[in-house]
């Protein structure tokens, strides 16, 4: 789970790590005010729950009311990759003398949460990771013993040689190492983490995400969830035990299992067709399952054909045929469907298909091959 | 032989009285595999399908000599669990549990490994080793025994691919469901050196998924380490990035862990990789020469 700019720091603030002072705005008339609060220079960002935001031209720099005015009207209600802005973060303007990255994140490697830093802060570190890998310093956490300080300081020297940042950075790595671990995050990143004119460490943004499977036991950051529309539907179809992504092929799929589903993808592409949606319907047997799914694909109106591939293994290809037979019942549907069972109890999932006159097909890539010919079909 | 399982393992079920757990100990049971004892917190001196449930872990071993644990409990307390096992002397773990907190995964891993305790999983099928035993959720009718090792991060695609070996005529020595979770417990490098030591194994089938390096890493280590053939699948290689194809593990982030570099990694070191499922029996074929 994703959370903006501004709640990542009110959650860094809370455990005491310095942030900018800011003031979160929703209209040009707040932007304004809260300006003249902070003082000029100040700094305007768009907060939207993607990546790439300065690129869009979605953080500005202002030295007045007018250029404040003139930021607000250009920023609120901008598009940066499919998301609206509706909010602005006005913080104050910092003089600085260098740039720093720190981030925490989980390394599959080590199995353990790993500290990232490095001197080349303040620009896209995945950029960094690319053209200058060794700039990126990575330092594996070891579970038992935390951010102790002598870990703390190894890192601190590694960035710093006066002293007194060392100070102030052994400090503020283990509350960030606190909060990652405190909320499970899945990361916490500070970009840049800049040393001011006046020698202090201050964290200019701040980003945080979340381990969707640790939610249950963090009420409070899920309450801070705002899904965007595609990730309502995706809830939505979560909570009937659906794993739902819309995509914008032509070719709707419903698969059990998230690895044959990507691999159902993948043949399609492999086919020279474009799959509409990634569709995990689980592992269980439920008939309604089905039939949710089936909704779920043709609410999109782009889908041409439905493919759908089963592998039985708990999910019991009998079950899936009397939900698609209900479902057709339940649904008026006007596209063609094509349909691989296998597995679990195909023989009279496939019997019962057959009563319906159903068209049937044997392998994956059979499937694949008919389902576009069909949406090229159905397209003339 | 095989690896981690055969006739010799001795199961608990832990969680047995639950939902799933029930169901699966009967299907396990049904396959031949030796389950001795269920573990269920308060429901100690119950049975399930006539396996005895016993309160806590410590007490099973001293009852029946278990060796192994597979965890059905709830997400929320399957680590939990996976420790106790562990901490009862039990040798390998296998967490079927989906949606276990990945902190959970990252706070056990330390304590299993001073143990010695390997772990397979969570969010993962189980293994297999055909005609000995099934721990956990594979349906058993598909797997054929024979001489090809399997792991995967997949559990569908698993069943795809080893239904297209079956139907070739390539049995299988065991299959490892390694689990789609970001921190999992035994992984490709692991798998692959025990495949490489087992004798009745002369042929690997890796199927490797989009997102993170572990399969540039195994590429790496085959290279190194691994003299029977290899041969490879990636899943997902058109799935948008930064998008969570079910499985968290499966995340492209900013161009690292794609299909593409992943196909690359292996045939640098000379591992063939398929394009669709169906092609894995051949690729087997020409390279164990039958």
């Amino acid at each position: 789970m994703k959370i903006h700019e501004y709640q990542a720091k009110e959650i860094l603030a809370r455990y005491e790590i310095p942030v900018t002072k800011e003031i979160l705005c929703y209209t040009t008339a707040e932007v304004e005010t809260a300006a003249e609060q902070l003082g000029y220079p100040a700094v305007v960002k768009a907060q939207v729950l993607t990546g790439g935001r300065g690129k869009a031209g979605g953080v500005k720099l202002v030295r007045n009311a007018e250029q404040a005015t003139a930021a607000a009207g250009q920023i609120l209600g901008m598009n940066i990759k499919e998301y609206t802005v509706e909010k602005v973060l006005v913080a104050e303007g910092v003089s600085f003398v260098s740039e720093i990255y720190v981030g925490l994140t989980i390394d599959r490697n080590t199995k353990s949460a790993v500290f990232m830093a490095s001197k080349e802060g303040g620009v896209e570190i995945e950029e960094v990771a690319k053209d200058n890998p060794e700039a990126i310093l990575k330092f594996a956490v070891d579970p038992d013993l935390g951010m102790a300080p002598f870990f703390a300081r190894k890192i601190a020297f590694a960035l710093f040689e006066d002293v007194r940042l060392v100070n102030q950075a052994v400090d503020l790595f283990t509350k960030l190492y606190k909060v990652f671990i405190e909320t499970d995050a899945s990361l916490v990143e500070i970009n840049p983490l800049v040393i001011t004119s006046d020698g202090k460490l201050l964290a200019l943004d701040g980003k945080m995400t979340f381990d969707d499977n640790a939610l249950f036991r963090q009420p409070e950051i899920l309450a801070l969830n705002e899904p965007s529309e595609d990730e309502k539907k995706e809830i939505d179809a979560k909570d009937k035990g659906l794993s739902y992504i819309r995509l914008d092929g032509s070719i709707g799929c419903m698969v059990n299992g998230a690895g044959l589903a990507m691999a159902t993808m993948d043949m399609i592409k492999l086919y020279g067709g474009e799959p509409a949606n990634f569709l995990d319907i689980g592992g269980s047997s439920n008939p309604q399952k089905v039939i949710d799914a089936m909704n779920l694909i043709i609410s999109d109106k782009n889908v041409k054909v439905v493919m759908i591939n089963i592998f039985g293994g708990i999910t019991r290809c009998d079950d899936v045929a009397k939900g698609l037979i209900a479902a057709l019942e339940q649904i008026k549907i006007t596209i063609p469907i094509v349909i691989r069972l296998s597995g679990t109890n195909s023989k009279e999932g496939l019997e019962i298909l057959k009563s319906a006159n159903l068209p049937i097909v044997e392998t994956m890539s059979e499937a694949a091959e008919k389902a576009i010919a069909l949406s090229v079909d159905f397209l003339r | 032989m095989s690896i981690l399982i055969n006739k010799n393992t001795k199961l608990l079920v832990q969680g047995i009285t639950g939902r799933d757990g029930g169901f699966h100990t009967q299907k396990m049971i049904d396959y031949g595999t030796n389950i001795v004892g269920g573990v269920s917190p308060g429901k100690g001196g119950q049975s399930v399908h006539g396996v005895p449930v016993f309160n806590t872990v410590a007490d099973a071993i001293k009852a029946t000599g278990a060796n192994t644990s597979v965890i059905f409990v709830p997400a929320p307390y399957a680590a939990d669990a996976a420790l106790e096992a562990s901490e009862a002397g039990i040798e390998l773990v296998i967490i079927i549990s989906e949606g276990v907190p990945t902190l959970d995964m990252v706070r056990i891993t330390p304590y299993l490994k001073k143990k010695g305790t390997k772990l397979v999983g969570a969010n993962c099928p189980g293994l297999i080793s055909p005609g000995e035993a099934m721990v956990g959720i594979l349906p058993g009718g598909i797997f054929m025994k024979g001489n090809i090792g399997l792991m995967s991060r997949s559990g569908t695609l698993t069943y795809e691919m080893v239904y297209q070996l079956t139907h070739s005529g390539l049995g299988q020595s065991t299959c490892v469901g390694i689990g789609g979770d970001p921190v999992a417990g035994l992984y490709y490098e692991e798998l692959l050196q025990m495949f490489e030591e087992d004798p009745e194994t002369d042929a690997i089938v890796l199927i490797g998924e989009i997102g993170g390096d572990a399969e540039e890493r195994a590429a790496q280590y085959i290279k190194k380490h691994i003299t029977k053939p290899v041969v490879g699948f990636i899943g997902g290689l058109t799935a948008p990035p930064g998008k969570r194809m079910g499985h968290a593990g499966a995340i492209i982030s900013s161009g690292t862990g794609t299909g593409a570099e992943k196909i690359a990694a292996f045939e640098a070191v000379g591992v063939p990789v398929a394009k669709q499922p169906s092609e894995i029996p051949e690729l087997l074929k020409k390279l164990l020469k039958i």
